[in-house]
């Protein structure tokens, strides 16, 4: 498993075909829909699904996903059992709006890892925010729970809260963005961005992609694996970030080689976060 | 007695033919024949009032053999009109050696029925008439053959076709006809220039009758015996149905993904090249892919051959194909097209793929993209039979094309619960010995004995696994298929282009 999330695939828990075929496409993870994908009436028979598909179905380096219902829908403790019998990689949670509601899931996850045998901590969390109150606490929620792997942003449920729609230009969720991005990195966990619908529309797609790699988003949700080379081919470092990174990397070899304390590369000192970001040019020069 | 892929070919239907042997040709000398042809009169007109007189002017009998062409694909109407015809007036046991068949031509299950058609040759077989014919309802075997294989087997004489009956979109009263003008285009009509050339009789049906001369000349009023007008010929729209969508699948626009990897960075991407692309969502897709490509490479090619699609006539329009050879036109636009384009030029079947004249367009090509119902482990091709057995494909240009310099086949790993990669397909219509690279959506498979391509194509960032291990694959999400049950009795009879035969089609089991 690589270290990118660029691309997180929307695949919906009840349609075995595309289940069967998220195997195929470059997307660094795939998110298995439970939740709004799925109608009440197919909800057990979407999880059996999934659950069969997470156990039998090589989807090789993949990191695999699954996006739970809540708590209090009525199916979302038969979805996390089932899912960490599946041994599944990440549990989402939807609508998160509290720092409560990831520990109420993790609380939940712990007894179903105990009960099934696995190391306890080993299923890793994510929160999507999708409405005001959420994003008001989206520090807090960042915070909340060790397992969490990053928070992400959803975008319909949350222009509906704000009694707003999508727009091309996305003004509309620049302050959800920007709390999100925020309290993800202040927390050191990853961030993001929430699907686009449209997808006919390249060009509106690309703008969307681009400011959100503006912005700092670690990668996005996806519908379709048409969006995959556009998101990876927008995240590509150009050939200086790449030749940066590739010197600052030997500066570092060279100078552990020599014991050395204080590195530096071309008369500026290189500390742990220009090496961090070396290192994560280079991942995603490999994997582009 | 078991032929060179491994396939038996029962005595008793085997007659006088040969078995598959190899992809070679023994450049053995042919003698062609020629039609009988009735001089007409200084002062004879060739129109005709309707079908149903022309046929007793033509003297057509029992037993003899009639042909048609099939250009205008899913929106023919003139088998079923002919063959109605003829069945009124009575006359059975006829022989029909139509260029193809498809869904549209379901009223001949009746025909066969009531022994009107007793012998039947075509290269495709689909819908309702598929599956009478896969059970059992022709005493004969059906004749499948390659448009190329077809052309040869009318010059040898293989074919002997009394009355050509060919509609035309339209012609002049004394036989000029052409496919780019009038009220129902098809563009070419490669596949009828056969029949016009070697029948003794030929028919031409319009429903647009044009000043003389009618041009350009596809088909020649030497050539031409009767003329008869119809209210409609077809349905422009039904030529591109089918086999001609455009898609917005992710999973074929991977494997087109995969292909157009496989060409640009194989040798034969480079100025000058030619190629030809199949039907079918993934192969349109391909076309696209690699007009952007060989933009951005500043690569042309010379030409581009076979059924021809709109995404080709756009890169003839931008320059990116010097020319192309149309033998048929896949969709209406590049019908239309054909009547405009001075570089777009009608060929005909025996140009296109003919092994036994001297020197068919496939012989001149680079590469190839064609698509595939089932391929096995020894890169044998099916495009004929279904996962059930059943008739529903045609074999088309398959087998001609496929000794391109490079044969990419493309196909997905599964389709639905039914595996495409096998152990062994149902039909080999296309062997596995001019097969060279298998693009599936996970990956592709290199034949073994492409040494070349293992070279080149490798360590480009291409997924390659052996055909085997595709076949595993496959096999790990569907289960091993079950075998077709069959009955002991053939109902058809593949050839390989140069007339040998290749497999045969066995009854399904009810």
């Amino acid at each position: 498993m690589t270290n990118l999330r660029r691309t997180m695939m929307f695949v919906p828990g009840n349609h075995p075909a595309m289940i069967r075929d998220a195997s195929i496409y470059a997307s660094d993870s795939i998110m298995f829909d439970l939740e709004d994908a799925v109608s009440p009436f197919e909800k057990d028979s979407a999880r059996l699904l999934v659950y069969h598909a997470l156990k039998n179905v090589d989807y090789g380096e993949k990191e695999l996903i699954v996006r739970i219902n809540s708590l209090n829908s009525g199916f979302g403790f038969d979805d996390i059992e089932a899912m960490i019998a599946a041994q599944v990689d990440v549990i989402r949670l939807p609508k998160t709006e509290t720092a409560q509601d990831v520990k109420d899931v993790e609380e939940v996850i712990e007894s179903y890892e105990r009960k099934l045998g696995r190391e306890v901590g080993s299923t890793k969390m994510m929160a999507a925010i999708e409405c005001a109150k959420g994003t008001l606490n989206a520090l807090e929620i960042a915070k909340s729970s060790k397992r969490l792997i990053g928070i992400a942003l959803g975008a319909e449920d949350y222009v509906t809260n704000m009694k707003t729609r999508r727009y091309p230009d996305g003004n509309e969720l620049l302050f959800a963005r920007s709390m999100i991005i925020h309290a993800a990195r202040s927390v050191g966990i990853m961030a993001f961005d929430t699907i686009y619908t449209d997808l006919d529309n390249v060009e509106g797609f690309k703008a969307e992609v681009e400011l959100i790699h503006q912005l700092g988003f670690d990668g996005k949700s996806i519908i379709n694996p048409r969006q995959i080379k556009i998101v990876n081919e927008i995240y590509r470092p150009t050939k200086k970030e790449i030749s940066h990174a590739l010197d600052v990397i030997k500066a570092i070899e060279e100078a552990n080689e020599k014991k050395s304390g204080v590195i530096a590369l071309n008369g500026k000192m290189i500390d742990k976060p220009i090496v961090e970001r070396a290192k994560y040019v280079l991942s995603l020069a490999n994997h582009s | 007695m078991i032929n060179r892929v491994k396939r038996e070919i029962p005595e008793e239907v085997r007659g006088n033919n040969k078995v598959f042997t190899g992809v070679h040709t023994d450049c053995k000398v042919v003698q062609r024949t020629a039609p009988k042809v009735r001089p007409i009169k200084l002062d004879e007109e060739k129109w005709v009032a309707s079908i149903e007189e022309v046929i007793d002017k033509l003297n057509l009998s029992d037993g003899m053999t009639i042909s048609f062409h099939h250009h205008f694909r899913e929106g023919d109407y003139i088998i079923n009109l002919v063959m109605e015809a003829i069945a009124k007036k009575g006359i059975k046991n006829l022989t029909i050696a139509p260029s193809s068949l498809t869904n549209v031509h379901a009223p001949l299950v009746h025909h066969i029925k009531t022994g009107v058609i007793t012998n039947m040759t075509t290269s495709g077989l689909r819908g309702e008439l598929g599956e009478a014919i896969s059970n059992g309802i022709m005493k004969e075997p059906v004749r499948l053959r390659s448009h190329g294989g077809r052309a040869r087997a009318i010059e040898s004489g293989d074919i002997k076709i009394d009355v050509a009956f060919l509609g035309v979109p339209s012609t002049d009263l004394y036989g000029n006809a052409n496919g780019v003008k009038g009220k129902t285009i098809c563009g070419s009509l490669g596949y009828a220039q056969m029949d016009a050339k070697y029948a003794d009789q030929v028919v031409l049906l319009t429903d647009t009758i044009l000043p003389y001369p009618n041009t350009p000349i596809s088909i020649a009023q030497t050539d031409v015996d009767y003329i008869v007008e119809l209210d409609k010929i077809g349905d422009s729209d039904g030529i591109g149905i089918g086999a001609t969508r455009f898609t917005t699948n992710p999973k074929e626009l991977q494997i087109a993904e995969l292909v157009k990897e496989v060409i640009t960075k194989s040798v034969y991407f480079k100025n000058g090249f030619s190629f030809q692309t199949g039907t079918g969502g993934a192969a349109l897709a391909v076309t696209r892919f690699l007009a952007e490509e060989m933009k951005s490479n500043n690569i042309k090619a010379s030409f581009a051959l076979g059924g021809i699609t709109k995404p080709m006539l756009t890169m003839l329009e931008e320059n990116l194909v010097d020319t192309i050879l149309d033998v048929q036109d896949f969709d209406k636009e590049a019908a239309i097209s054909l009547g405009k384009q001075e570089r777009q030029i009608e060929i005909s079947a025996s140009y296109y793929a003919d092994p036994h004249n001297k020197g068919a367009a496939v012989n001149q090509l680079d590469v190839v993209i064609l698509s595939a119902l089932e391929v096995d482990k020894d890169f044998n091709v099916n495009v004929m039979t279904g996962s059930d057995g059943v008739l529903r494909g045609a074999i088309g240009g398959h087998c001609d094309a496929a000794n391109a310099k490079m044969t990419i086949i493309s196909a997905p790993l599964v389709r639905g619960r039914i595996p495409t990669i096998v152990d062994r397909v149902n039909t080999v219509i296309t062997p596995g010995e001019s097969v060279d690279v298998i693009v599936t959506e996970i990956g592709i498979a290199i034949n073994p004995k492409r040494r070349d391509l293992i070279a080149s194509l490798s360590d480009q960032g291409i997924p390659i696994y052996t055909i085997d291990a595709l076949q595993e694959k496959a096999y790990g999400i569907t289960g091993k298929p079950k075998p077709i049950e069959y009955e002991d009795k053939v109902v058809a009879l593949v050839e390989y282009r140069d007339g040998t035969l290749i497999d045969k089609v066995l009854q399904v089991k009810q």
